[in-house]
């Protein structure tokens, strides 16, 4: 009887193309994604080595990182961020690639895109020139971010040059609270994996809590894997996964047969992990990061840690250079932090669940007087699909500003970016410094309570809101 | 791609830990669609202060540390974002070579592409790198290292040599400059079949 398998053992083996003597294997890719911050570059190494795409049916593009997310119809300000979006159109047109370009209805932010369109599927290889690839994971693929020179490879080759990655099994027991989120769930991992604990490992989450889990939700986990140092995360696909990907535009077309070849990818009973940990959904509350990296978190409860507290030298000097940078005191109640900014969008929480949710909290309430607040969808079709539901009116009326998607003020190279000093609840995936702005101090939180946080000026436990 | 076989020169210690992509090279200036000028930018909001004159605080504005070609710093280094703008701008700047005990798996991967080492050393090696330096610059002196790809050793003058690993393939590439897409492009024949092999059509898509 041969071993069993995990779920990414079962991708590698399918796709390993060969594995030369004294080289790294090779694994066949078999979608990949493109925007343009990190691609001008390949596209003109192709051209320089007079090479082609060798499958542009396989690839897609949009532009998402550098666009502007206010009137579409108004040419873009930024001269160089114009130059970049030509260059993307000019590339695709040229080796033949699909585009998503700004102003189709279905562009949006490329892990938003990738499985709305149903371009994501089960037990495929899928990379992008970005470390949120991971996103794709949720569908059950192989899914991670690589460099340009990487993107040059697979547009050239269709495969990649890679060592296989080790496995580890994130299982999460039992079921979350009311109020708390994917998002908590996944800062919560974070915190205990440090940024570093998934590195040169591929995460699987397994366990009841996960299968509870919606599409969307196990899509916020898989995004912030490799905020844990880890390249991808996965989820095995199961029924939730096949009735979300029904009917989307670019599944296969015998859709039931698909269906039959993914049921084989869950991992078998006995597959072994290189490593393994254990969580319980029950012991997450509502997370707030109050450093500048996305493990610096503890829940909306406690108070700000003290760096003298640590006992590793190296975490209690990153904890101390945080906190100058964020402008907090040790022992401060996290409910006790006034805001200045919420940003509701980013490929982690920018899908039509995440708005509902951020809704559902500021309905019948307004944004506090202090606070500037901005929902940006991550795609067209999440934005249309908000406003047939009133989601937008309901955002307008409390004082959101209400977007075109992009990235925004996830990364802020659009012109939506914090002043200097300016604190942010942010429902993005990094809190590094100037990440939103230079001198901008992020927190990270779930949309629920990045919506609370807009109403009250300061952060609140969702699990005591009073919903109208 | 350039070779890399043996290289010696000025250390600049950089006493961080999780040194991200995006302390690297900021946002801002990844809207060039060239690989190169991105040295200008290295760690630009920490080089830098809000008039444009360099930051006199920071670990590589100090004289003794400018011209130096190996970084040494803390571990995680190059965690984030998976832009290439990093180690191109790392080696626009003059660095060949990254000293650290851990890095993040893409900005790993993307050193290779570049013709740069990223180097890991057990965390005591590391300390003692980070404590000749600070000795040999009280001297007066800038710290020097040699990083040799074809013994895998790093070595001082003074008595320091550690052996590090490196993946014998990438070595391989690094040490003869190869062009990686070419030589993964010798197996096309395998590419091909693999394609032929496997049913390309749900790929395709099409349920509308
Ligand atoms: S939303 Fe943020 S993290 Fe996601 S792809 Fe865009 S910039 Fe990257």
């Amino acid at each position: 009887m041969p071993a069993p398998r995990t779920l990414l053992d079962k991708i590698w083996d399918d796709h390993l193309v060969c594995s030369p003597d004294g080289e790294q294997p090779l694994i066949y890719i078999d979608r990949h994604l493109v925007h343009e911050v990190t691609s001008a570059q390949a596209f003109e190494g192709l051209r320089v080595a007079g090479r082609r795409v060798r499958r542009p049916e396989a690839t897609f593009a949009t532009p998402d990182h550098n666009i502007p997310t206010t009137d579409r119809s108004l040419p873009i300000a930024d001269p160089i961020s114009k130059q970049q979006i030509d260059t993307l159109r000019a590339n695709c047109r040229e080796f033949g690639i699909r585009l998503f370009d700004l102003g189709d209805a279905d562009q949006g932010i490329v892990h938003v895109i990738g499985p709305e369109l149903g371009i994501t599927q089960p037990g495929m290889t899928i990379v992008c020139g970005d470390s949120h690839t991971a996103t794709h994971g949720a569908l059950g693929a192989l899914a991670f971010g690589i460099g340009t020179s990487e993107v040059e490879h697979v547009l050239a080759a269709q495969t990649l040059r890679q060592s296989k990655p080790k496995s580890f099994e994130v299982r999460v027991e039992g079921e979350l609270y009311p109020g708390v989120t994917a998002k908590d769930l996944v800062l919560y991992i974070i915190g205990r994996l440090t940024t570093e604990g998934g590195a040169g490992y591929v995460i699987e989450y397994t366990g009841p809590c996960i299968r509870r889990l919606g599409m969307e939700e196990r899509m916020t986990v898989c995004n912030m894997s490799i905020e844990a140092g880890a390249r991808a995360g996965m989820i095995a696909p199961d029924r939730i996964t096949f009735d979300y990907l029904r009917g989307r535009d670019l599944v296969p077309k015998d859709f039931d047969r698909a269906v039959a070849r993914w049921e084989t990818l869950p991992s078998d009973a006995g597959a072994r992990y290189d490593r393994s940990e254990t969580f319980s959904g029950g012991d997450v509350v509502p997370q707030v990061t109050w450093g500048t990296n996305p493990a610096q978190v503890v829940g909306v409860d406690a108070t700000v840690p003290d760096p003298a507290s640590m006992t590793d030298p190296s975490d209690r000097s990153s904890a101390a250079r945080a906190l100058e940078y964020m402008g907090l005191q040790a022992g401060t109640p996290i409910a006790a932090i006034p805001i200045d900014r919420v940003f509701i969008g980013s490929c982690t929480n920018s899908r039509i669940e995440d708005l509902r949710a951020a809704a559902g909290v500021v309905r019948g309430h307004q944004v506090a007087s202090r606070v500037r607040a901005m929902v940006v969808p991550g795609s067209g079709r999440v934005k249309r699909q908000a406003e047939a539901e009133g989601l937008d009116r309901v955002f307008t009326a409390a004082g959101f500003e209400w977007r075109e998607a992009g990235c925004s003020m996830c990364l802020g190279m659009n012109p939506d970016t914090l002043a200097p000093g300016e604190r942010c609840a942010s429902t993005s995936n990094r809190n590094f410094e100037g990440r939103q702005g230079k001198g901008g101090r992020t927190h990270l939180v779930s949309p629920a309570m990045a919506a609370a946080a807009a109403v009250t000026g300061h952060f609140t436990d969702i699990r005591q809101w009073r919903y109208h | 791609m350039q070779p890399f076989t043996t290289l010696t020169g000025n250390v600049a210690p950089l006493d961080r830990a999780n040194v991200d992509t995006d302390q690297i090279i900021p946002k801002q200036f990844l809207k060039r669609i060239e690989r190169t000028g991105f040295g200008q930018f290295l760690f630009f909001d920490w080089r830098f202060l809000p008039d444009g004159s360099p930051d006199p605080a920071f670990e590589l504005n100090q004289p003794i540390r400018q011209g130096a070609s190996i970084l040494l710093a803390r571990r995680n280094f190059g965690c984030g974002s998976s832009r290439e703008h990093a180690p191109w701008a790392l080696a626009d700047y003059g660095f060949r070579s990254v000293i650290a005990p851990t890095f993040a798996d893409i900005f790993f991967n993307n050193c290779f592409q570049n013709g740069m080492v990223p180097v890991k050393l057990d965390e005591s090696d590391v300390e003692e790198l980070f404590r000749r330096a600070a000795a040999a610059e009280a001297a007066g002196q800038a710290y020097r290292l040699t990083v040799d790809l074809q013994t895998c050793l790093v070595h001082d003058d003074g008595g320091f040599s550690r052996s590090f690993t490196v993946d014998p393939f990438r070595r391989h590439c690094l040490l003869e400059g190869l062009d990686n897409i070419g030589l993964s492009l010798k197996h096309v024949d395998q590419i091909t079949a693999w394609e032929n092999a496997h049913d390309l059509a749900p790929l395709q898509g099409g349920a509308t």
